[in-house]
């Protein structure tokens, strides 16, 4: 029986949260795109999904792991097989692969964006990176978010300025496809866990972060989230859970990813 | 055969309104020699196909570009180029904006000669609202909709290896060649730096041709520019400069391009720019970033 813990970061809670998204993946590649969601997926496959497959971020695919930060000189990492960014594309587009990934805008529908915000397409008013494998992505495998600061600038009105991901929305699903092809999963934010089965793929309260209220998500989403008549509260971490995590983040950079590295309970 | 020419040679074979492929991944194993070689050239209106890092954010910076066919243009430890930021956010650049795997199918569909390569990639994107070229179209084999990707046909690749011979053989022994295969073959002229040339011998070991992943006949030219891909990484042999891309990026908000342009390329060489960077040997012993 686990012991719950104590004290945790909220940073910790979301790790956890977090890794409940690939518990029932089996064995597929989980993509942890920066270092909350990194984190994530890796206590993930520490615990209850050992079948998972992850890469050093750079060109191997590995059987455990890598604690993320510098490691000591003598660390071997547990190599499995060469993957290259060209054979990434091969793993995504045969769908045995699910990626957390932060958008900068997410709508209603659960497309996303990390290309551009505002202005004209031909003129932007803010470039960010361009589409990235967001296209790719979104139409292959699984998708969950992670959203670190959940606000009416993330969670926007409308459409996103640039869709550059699939989401729920008839008026663009493809000929011969279904909403049920597209696969979004967890939303992981500040204030909660949330998924897109509500009614029609509408956007869900799952349950919510200690101190945080219904109001709190509705109030910092442009759009109308689902509340069923139950919210739990978001599972909180137990004393294994963040010894994991601390192995696998040893120089505590999760302190640093969310501003004032706030307390698990507020 | 010597395919050996300089980078001087190399930048005389480019013509204006070109579309050139250059190779590498965002701050990694990018052809920066013959980047700066453009920048002094009076070179314009060229089409440049990426996965774009410094290369394209100083191209833009310094007039050379028509247009970008890009998925993402980064830095990765500073996640947004700001030169590529300021032309866009000028509205000074075309664009053809796709998913980084569609880049890979648009080079593999001009390599093999197809006009397209079907995949999902971009339905219900406005990858395809915004590209009004691509075409959406049916499969003759089920009920679904398909994107067309077309073949990015490339008048030139620039590449950078970790060795070549000079015949145009080429070793990659970074963890990962990237694309820089079919930048090579989407191309009808592929020109490569080398940090060290080689005797075709050296290529017998096949630990060594292990790493070579194309045919020389996919290789024009060679040139030999030891830290060549400087401030991007040549792994193993140096990593990327983090204090030199800080200060590139920095420059942006400081002065602009021209800033670092004069402190780093005007009037150089490519062994004067190493002189003010801090020489071969402080390239050479950049540190591996770690993930």
């Amino acid at each position: 029986m686990s012991t719950p813990a104590k004290e945790f970061s909220l940073a910790e809670l979301m790790i956890c949260a977090g890794a409940e998204a690939f518990r029932n993946d089996g064995e597929v590649l989980a993509t942890g795109i920066g270092l909350i969601p990194r984190l994530a997926a890796s206590l993930a496959m520490k615990t209850f999904n050992p079948d998972l497959m992850m890469t050093d971020s750079e060109a191997y695919l590995l059987s455990e792991p890598n604690p993320v930060g510098n490691r000591p000189d003598n660390f071997v990492q547990k190599n499995e097989t060469w993957m290259g960014f060209s054979r990434i594309f091969d793993n995504v587009w045969s769908s045995k692969r699910h990626a957390m990934v932060g958008p900068t805008q997410i709508d209603q529908y659960g497309q996303a964006n990390i290309s551009a915000l505002g202005g004209s397409y031909e003129q932007p008013k803010v470039q960010m990176l361009g589409v990235r494998g967001f296209p790719g992505n979104s139409i292959s495998h699984a998708n969950s978010f992670f959203v670190p600061g959940h606000n009416k600038r993330v969670f926007v009105a409308g459409e996103c300025d640039m869709v550059a991901s699939v989401g729920y929305n008839r008026e663009r699903l493809p000929g011969g496809y279904s909403l049920d092809d597209v696969d979004l999963r967890l939303v992981i934010t500040d204030l909660c866990v949330m998924d897109w089965q509500g009614p029609d793929h509408q956007l869900r309260l799952v349950s919510l972060h200690p101190g945080v209220s219904v109001q709190d998500v509705q109030e910092n989403t442009g759009f109308d989230v689902y509340i069923p008549e139950q919210v739990a509260e978001t599972v909180l971490p137990d004393e294994e859970q963040l010894r994991i995590i601390q192995q696998l983040d040893p120089h505590n950079l999760r302190a640093s990813q969310l501003k004032g590295n706030p307390a698990g309970r507020r | 055969m010597d395919k050996r020419m300089t980078t001087a040679d190399i930048v005389g074979e480019l013509r204006d309104g070109m579309t050139i492929g250059i190779g590498g991944w965002g701050p990694r194993r990018k052809p920066m020699a013959l980047v700066r070689e453009i920048l002094r050239s009076d070179l314009k209106d060229l089409t440049i196909v990426a996965y774009g890092g410094a290369d394209v954010g100083m191209l833009c910076a310094a007039g050379k570009v028509k247009k970008v066919v890009f998925a993402f243009v980064s830095l990765d430890f500073i996640p947004l180029e700001p030169y590529f930021r300021q032309a866009r956010q000028n509205g000074e650049i075309e664009v053809m904006e796709i998913d980084e795997g569609m880049m890979l199918l648009g080079l593999r569909a001009a390599a093999w000669g197809c006009p397209f390569i079907p995949t999902r990639i971009g339905l219900g994107t406005d990858v395809i609202k915004v590209n009004p070229e691509l075409k959406v179209i049916d499969s003759p084999y089920d009920d679904k909709e398909w994107v067309a990707m077309p073949a990015l046909k490339l008048d030139v690749s620039l590449l950078h290896v970790d060795r070549a011979d000079e015949r145009g053989v080429c070793q990659i022994r970074g963890a990962d060649h990237y694309m820089d295969d079919w930048f090579a073959r989407a191309a009808d002229k592929t020109f490569v730096t080398c940090d060290e040339l080689v005797d075709s011998d050296y290529f017998a070991d096949p630990e060594e041709s292990r790493y070579v992943f194309w045919e020389r006949s996919a290789t024009t030219g060679v040139s030999l520019m030891p830290g060549g891909a400087h401030p991007s990484s040549c792994a193993p042999l140096y990593g990327f400069d983090v204090p030199h891309f800080k200060e590139y990026s920095a420059s942006a908000k400081a002065g602009g391009f021209a800033v670092y342009y004069d402190k780093y390329i005007s009037n150089t060489t490519e062994e004067e720019y190493q002189k003010r960077v801090g020489g071969l040997e402080a390239i050479r012993s950049l540190p591996a970033p770690v993930y």
